[in-house]
């Protein structure tokens, strides 16, 4: 019986690729009910909001839960989800009141205690987190979190149930856009049912968003449904999700052209050149919040001397930004102007002016400030990379023959691969990098704040290169400090101009999200996270 | 008999343990895999230190060995990076890997044997050239190159299949991927048979079993063909092994969520339980079907007897 109905499926598909036409029985349903059937991988991490730190287990999470914040998919400006209101007076201690009306979607209701408990359970040593360092600003951090030893406490003291809908939250220092970071996932609430019966919730999650998880089996693939007492104005304007888990992102191109599958959020490198001829105006290429840039390792005195700023700047002028996105990215990356992205737009803290010469292609200048910086190290730039993931052998040879070309130099750059992702991030917080190292920043909540601190504070959490700039140190944690938010905007392109005179890293371009989709479906885009908005889509 | 299993089992035990160590130490070679675990930017150092701990690597190596081994043995093969235990992991995948396995098989048997017993009875005829001539290009063409090509013809352009197998993996749906996989060892089993049938019609016993009178039929499979097994069935043998971890390719082609993918996703991150607790199994594989082999020769051939 299960061989004969392959069969009927596969003669419906060859009908459908032939005729374009419906096949009656076998066809899913149209409308307001239909299933969009969207490719998946494997997500690396337990489903735990404060555990997912990859963007394939990030989808789901955006589906099934709602946090206080929700980042507007278009504009990418936090608003207002669960909170009626988050108030200070000082940019250290903050009352959060919860929105009235809020359940789950197995009907327990939404209080602050969802939130505490959440976040202090994603904050504890003992939970293993991903993302536990979310909650590093909250006082009482280090208690359950210590960078050494035992936790000498089980809940953070800066959060304090006050009443029903309402909790108090103390910082360790002033953060006046704290508030705006609630939107990522991490800080998403739980339901009892996550404490009380954890292997059955990881089995099958129960969130607050638009969607429930109606089966799951693990590596292979995630139905998930409308839920249809959604309190939000989000609600899904679809039947539901099927995720399906890819191996290669190829064989999911290839079942999207031949009408199998109707979403397709990663298009592989190799397909770039076809896309528009197979899929049209269902071809999908727009801004994400990831910039990609070369760090440097400042902990090897090589890379580390006075005056080298003008090496660091020269290298930028080395490259050839425009012709590499055009040729090898097929316009899927853009140029970089500043160390930010575009979709943070300017009134966030994005200046397409602020790198300017120094990230345009000059080779002549190039070369006079490599000269007068001292020449390159060691004579010859290794730029170290993984090549398991992305396609980052491309590129990076592109960039070494754009230096080589520019320095007249044929040894000038050579690239260092490295075999496995996992080995590559080894050798980066062993600090052994001998040269230049591809480092890719994707953000965690549309903010410059997030562009910078993490990045080229003093031992930041991935400030990967040990860059440290006391200038820089002072202006961030002013702009953390002013309460009015455009005043801290202005306070944190000062600081990004610090990176530009020292070149602290130099930016290579922005990534675009992109996606591919079927006939079925229309109202598909992709967030500034470069996941699919699937509530919106609707599948005729 | 009974004796020769026996001393063939006890063989297999430093066969295994220096496979397993191997494995095990290539795995760690490869460095620390937790560093891997928190994407783009620095696992905090406290949750990286408890990650270490949880999964063992805080420990010298020869005692994660001797640890492993002896849940091993006990059946528990540790758990994976994702929180799912590896025996999960294999309770999944080797259902699918087996079938894709056993459909390679069937056709290396079928189509392989079959045309070469067609080919070493006609030998120097048209037919023998065109089927020596089409095995010369199966072999010349890597496996990626066939499975795209008949994916996108069979997939895109005709659509009489699916292009990627879905998770269950049903039998009908793994028809193409298991031609694919089996492709260039049929060729080889072809010619095998061929060269192994065309030698053996000249011996002495067909000569006897042809003058005894016999009908042609029986000379053919019961004297030819069964003779000329023997290598062929020690190449099938080897193979099955080979298919099942060598899939990694034909498995990613059609999104087939088998073995291959998962050894492919335990290297990729690193996860030494994931690739340690599956190339165990595949090591057990080879070594029984190499015992299985080995006891089929004194079937198929009266003359090897085993003491």
């Amino acid at each position: 019986m299960r061989g004969a109905a392959h069969l009927t499926r596969a003669a419906c598909a060859a009908a459908v690729v032939l005729a374009a036409g419906a096949c009656g029985g076998g066809a899913p349903a149209g409308g307001p009910d239909g299933i969009v059937t969207s490719s998946w991988g494997d997500p690396q991490n337990p489903l735990e909001p404060a555990n997912t730190n990859e963007v394939q287990g990030g989808k789901v999470l955006d589906m099934i839960f709602r946090g206080l914040k929700r980042y507007d998919p278009r504009t990418g400006e936090a608003e207002d989800m669960l909170a009626e209101r988050i108030e200070t007076d000082d940019s250290v201690e903050f009352t959060v009141t919860v929105r009235s009306g809020w359940t789950f979607s197995d009907g327990e209701p939404v209080t602050a205690k969802s939130f505490v408990d959440a976040w202090n359970y994603g904050a504890h040593l003992d939970n293993n987190q991903r993302n536990a360092y979310f909650f590093g600003y909250i006082e009482g951090y280090d208690q359950v979190h210590p960078a050494s030893g035992r936790p000498t406490a089980q809940t953070m003291s800066g959060l304090k149930v006050t009443g029903e809908r309402t909790f108090t939250v103390t910082l360790t220092q002033k953060f006046s856009t704290w508030p705006e970071t609630l939107g990522y996932a991490a800080f998403a609430p739980l339901p009892s049912s996550f404490f009380s019966d954890h292997d059955g919730w990881l089995a099958r999650p129960v969130g607050n968003g638009p969607y429930t998880v109606d089966s799951y089996t693990r590596g292979a693939r995630m139905s998930l449904r409308r839920w249809d007492g959604y309190p939000g104005e989000d609600k899904a304007r679809n039947g539901g999700v099927d995720l399906k888990v890819y191996t290669d992102s190829s064989t999911a191109y290839t079942d999207l052209t031949a009408g199998h599958l109707d979403l397709v959020d990663d298009v592989p490198a190799a397909q770039l050149r076809n896309v528009r001829a197979d899929l049209g105006d269902r071809y999908i290429n727009t801004p994400a919040g990831i910039v990609q840039t070369l760090a440097f390792p400042y902990y090897d005195p090589d890379w580390n001397r006075p005056g080298q700023e003008k090496v660091r700047r020269g290298l930028s002028m080395a490259i050839n930004r425009q012709q590499i996105t055009d040729t090898i990215f097929q316009r899927t990356r853009t140029p970089a102007k500043d160390w930010t992205s575009p979709v943070l737009g300017p009134d966030g803290g994005y200046d397409e002016g602020l790198c300017g010469v120094h990230c345009t292609y000059d080779p002549a200048r190039a070369r006079k400030l490599i000269a007068e910086g001292g020449g390159i190290p060691g004579g010859q730039v290794r730029i170290t990379y993984n090549t398991d993931t992305g396609s980052h052998r491309q590129w990076v040879d592109a960039v070494c023959n754009s230096i080589n070309n520019a320095l007249g130099d044929d040894r000038a750059c050579v690239g260092n691969p490295v075999g496995t992702f996992a080995d590559y991030r080894n050798q980066i917080t062993q600090s052994k990098m001998s040269g230049p190292f591809r480092a890719g920043w994707q953000m965690d909540y549309p903010l410059i704040q997030n562009f910078l601190q993490p990045l080229y504070y003093t031992d930041a959490s991935s400030n990967d290169g040990k860059w440290s700039n006391e200038t820089f140190d002072r202006l961030v944690d002013q702009a953390n400090a002013e309460t009015d938010p455009a005043r801290a905007i202005e306070t944190f392109k000062k600081a990004e101009g610090v990176v530009r005179d020292q070149m602290a890293a130099i930016p290579l371009w922005y990534q675009n999200g992109s996606a591919g989709y079927s006939e079925r479906i229309s109202d598909v885009s992709l967030n500034q996270f470069s996941v699919p908005v699937y509530e919106e889509i609707t599948v005729d | 008999m009974g004796r020769y299993v026996i001393r063939r089992l006890l063989q297999m035990i430093p066969v295994f343990a220096g496979a397993t160590l191997l494995i095990f130490l290539m795995v760690n070679v490869m460095g620390d895999p937790v560093a891997g675990l928190c994407g783009e930017r620095r696992c905090d150092p406290a949750t990286a230190a408890r990650l270490r701990a949880e999964f063992g690597l805080d420990r010298p190596l020869w005692q994660q060995y001797l640890t492993s081994m002896g849940n091993v043995v006990t059946g528990d093969f540790g758990t994976a990076f994702n929180g799912q235990p590896v025996v999960e992991l294999m309770a999944d995948a080797f259902p699918v890997t087996i079938r894709l396995t056993l459909v390679a098989i069937f056709f290396e048997i079928v189509i392989g044997v079959g045309l070469g017993m067609l080919t070493g009875l006609r030998r120097g005829r048209p037919v023998d050239t065109g089927v020596l001539l089409a095995t010369l290009v199966v072999i010349a063409v890597p496996t990626f190159v066939t499975g795209l090509l008949l994916q996108l013809l069979l997939g895109v352009k005709w659509g009489w299949i699916r292009p990627s197998v879905s998770a269950e993996a049903p039998l009908d749906e793994l028809i193409v991927p298991g031609l694919v996989l089996a492709a260039v060892s049929l060729a080889y089993v072809t010619r095998l048979t061929r060269t192994s049938i065309a030698e053996n019609r000249r011996a002495d016993y067909v000569r006897t079993a042809i003058a005894k009178g016999l009908p042609r039929r029986r000379v053919m499979t019961r004297h030819l063909l069964r003779n000329s097994l023997i290598p062929v069935v020690t190449f099938i043998g080897a193979d099955i092994g080979a298919l099942m971890g060598g899939a990694i390719v034909t498995e990613r082609i059609f999104n087939i969520h088998g073995v291959g993918y998962q050894l492919y996703q335990g290297i990729l991150r690193q996860s030494t339980q994931t690739v340690v607790g599956f190339v165990t199994v595949l090591v057990l594989v080879f070594l029984l079907v190499n015992l299985l082999v080995d006891l089929l020769y004194a079937v198929l051939d009266p003359r090897i007897r085993y003491a």
